[in-house]
């Protein structure tokens, strides 16, 4: 079992054709994952690999009943690549494009509002679910197959690093998802830690924070009401300067929340045991999971 | 604040810049313009004609009032006085750090007949996905103390950026702060002109405290402070010609000309990370093993030898650095290519300390080996573990 995406999961990907779309989108055959069509408008007709393009995703999804999709379109086309996918009825976007504007996905989080569409990113290195689907850009070889443990991230190659002391130390993964680093982004912790709970082979969850935002302190709080399951929690950042933030308004709408000791104690608080060694996280891990 | 997104998410304007952007939108602002010297002071001063006349030190920080940078003056005298203290002064504030500012431009502007101080933000709420207006009846002072001490003083109200700002937003803000007849009207047009001006520009906050009411009835923004989403500059060249590098680190400006994302901290463990997350990690690691990370520095995800060679460069010019670590996760990346970036980089630029160098990814026992053979004073480590300890080893 998974979360998000499994073995059925048929992936369209928007922009196929530019220097990362190709890269990833081969790197996404080879796992396995099926990538059924690709969209860049203009080369409708083509083929790239043996995939269709196709020029809208309207016709990409009508041809092919895809029902996910990755997008690489550069950061002035994202906002509209998500809407377009978004209004096909898809039902999983996952944005991996790094610098979109904020107030463009100000606009999409509202659009997507009340829509049956979940989208994961921007600015996200994506989802896996090991031997299965492979949707994004992460190194696939590094993750092992079968679970039982759930990785979820703000970070790209910090989840890499978590799940490659998983796999080393023989433990496999569920699904490993990266929500991205942006202030303002589509599934949150609390989205993916409800679906880790619902999903019977995940046995325990590791959950990777920064500091910033008061994300991780909501996701402490609805662990202690929602989640059975052992969490092991980690922040980094926690020796990054104090005193370089963004203006009084950010501070008052946040609370004061967001430093790293805040979280790690929302973190102890709510029986999530913390890892302050990035280097132990996986040996914490084993023993936290009983594994 | 995660370090990094000060820098990829936002570009700070001086308080002038900001007011200039206001014109364009007729958010009204006191007369006046910026200057570099005493004489263009006097020249400004006598433009406008009459005294009193302020004068405000332009750096990108707050709290400049109770740090010596602004000043009421009289008459010319005074007014040469204050331009003369500030300009070149250290401004020292709690947003600048014990070590301050230079100030190398002033603000020179017509004095206001203030009745009362009013508070006035717009920003980017992340949690609600809305553009945030920020109300307050006690401006003029610290907003966050307020916030604390009478939270029921603030007034907070969110705008679907879909449908954007209605009527009912300026009814609620304008009857929440206590105003009424042409003190609300022009209220009501001043937000509907700064929120166009928000959306417009991208701004990720607009900051006026204080707004004044005058005896005139008018309203006008004293300050402004705006800062700008980096991420949309793209579609805004006019804006990125706001940008001041006086303002910035010099090491941070040349880090920039190479798209590394930098942030000197003063340490003595300088470090090179591909990834921001895993380079905060690392930073927390450095300190663990007993040391202080001399900087912040994201390669970002495909790091190229280029990028490898000038992050290596700037960070070896800081002197206080005696020892680096390379934390690189490639996974896709190839170790030995990667490897042999980090052997030509430092052949180019002569090691004078230590470099450890953590590597995972594709090929990594050969790039190992490429390191090892080099005989350059590189010291590969097996995982984040052995890093640290060799770190702490490097400066013990």
């Amino acid at each position: 079992m998974s979360i998000f995406v499994n073995r059925n999961t048929k992936l369209i990907v928007q922009g196929i054709t530019g220097k990362e779309g190709q890269f990833h989108t081969r790197q996404c055959l080879e796992y396995g994952t099926k990538v059924v069509g690709g969209v860049t408008p203009g080369k409708g007709g083509q083929k790239m690999d043996g995939v269709p393009v196709f020029n809208t995703v309207r016709e990409a999804v009508s041809v092919t009943k895809a029902n996910a999709t990755m997008i690489f379109v550069p950061p002035a086309f994202c906002a509209d690549a998500i809407m377009e996918a978004a209004d096909t009825g898809i039902s999983l976007i996952i944005a991996i494009t790094e610098g979109v504007p904020v107030i463009d996905m100000l606009r999409v989080k509202n659009f997507l509002a009340g829509k049956d569409c979940r989208l994961i990113g921007p600015n996200c290195p994506g989802i896996i679910t090991p031997g299965e689907c492979k949707i994004g850009i992460m190194p696939g070889k590094i993750h092992k197959p079968g679970g039982p443990v759930g990785v979820v991230s703000r970070s790209g190659t910090l989840t890499y690093e978590v799940v490659d002391q998983l796999t080393r130390l023989g433990i496999g993964q569920t699904s490993c998802i990266g929500i991205g680093g942006d202030p303002v982004n589509g599934t949150n912790f609390i989205d993916v830690l409800r679906a880790f709970e619902a999903d019977p082979a995940t046995e325990g969850i590791v959950m990777v924070g920064e500091i910033g935002g008061s994300a991780e302190e909501e996701a402490a709080e609805f662990i202690r009401h929602n989640v059975t399951k052992p969490v092991v929690g980690f922040i980094a950042g926690l020796t990054a300067p104090p005193g370089r933030r963004m203006g009084h308004a950010g501070a008052i709408i946040s609370g004061g929340s967001g430093t790293g000791q805040a979280k790690i104690e929302a973190f102890r608080a709510n029986g999530i045991k913390v890892c302050e060694n990035l280097g132990l996280i996986g040996q914490i891990s084993k023993e936290v999971f009983g594994l | 604040m995660r370090v990094h997104e000060l820098i990829r998410f936002n570009m700070k304007i001086h308080e002038f810049q900001a007011k200039e952007l206001f014109r364009k939108y007729q958010v009204p602002v006191p007369q006046g313009s910026a200057v570099r010297s005493v004489e263009e002071a006097l020249t400004v001063s006598r433009q406008l004609g009459a005294f009193p006349v302020v004068v405000k030190a332009q750096i990108h920080a707050g709290g400049r009032g109770k740090g010596g940078g602004v000043k009421l003056v009289r008459d010319e005298e005074e007014l040469m006085q204050a331009a003369t203290d500030i300009l070149g002064m250290t401004l020292v504030t709690h947003q600048t750090g014990p070590e301050g500012r230079v100030v190398k431009k002033l603000l020179v502007e017509a004095g206001q007949n203030i009745v009362e101080e009013l508070y006035l933000s717009l920003l980017v709420d992340r949690q609600s996905a809305a553009i945030v207006i920020i109300g307050c009846r006690e401006g003029g002072m610290d907003i966050e103390e307020v916030a604390a001490r009478a939270p029921e003083k603030i007034i907070r109200i969110r705008v679907n950026p879909l449908a954007g700002l209605q009527g009912y937003h300026l009814r609620e803000l304008g009857f929440g702060l206590g105003l009424a007849g042409q003190a609300m009207k022009n209220l009501g047009l001043l937000v509907k002109n700064l929120y166009r001006l928000f959306v417009d520009n991208d701004c990720s906050l607009v900051e006026i405290n204080p707004l004044i009411l005058t005896r005139e009835d008018t309203i006008v923004a004293l300050d402004a402070k705006v800062d700008l989403d980096s991420n949309a500059l793209f579609r805004h060249p006019e804006l990125l010609a706001c940008r001041d590098l006086d303002e910035e680190d010099p090491l941070e400006v040349e880090a920039s000309k190479h798209k590394l994302n930098y942030i000197n901290l003063g340490g003595n463990v300088g470090n090179m990370v591909n990834g921001a997350g895993l380079a905060m990690a690392t930073m927390d690691i450095i300190k663990q093993a007993g040391a202080q990370p001399a900087n912040f520095l994201d390669v970002g995800g495909g790091a190229s030898a280029g990028m490898v060679e000038n992050g290596l460069r700037l960070i070896l010019r800081d002197d206080k650095v005696k020892a680096v670590l390379i934390n690189i996760f490639g996974g896709i990346l190839r170790c030995d290519i990667f490897a042999e970036g980090i052997v030509d980089a430092a052949r180019a630029i002569g090691l004078r300390v230590p470099v450890v160098v953590r590597m995972e990814g594709t090929n990594v026992e050969e790039g190992k080996r490429i390191l090892a053979d080099s005989g350059l004073n590189l010291i590969g480590a097996i995982d984040l573990r052995d890093a640290a300890a060799k770190i702490a080893a490097a400066v013990a």
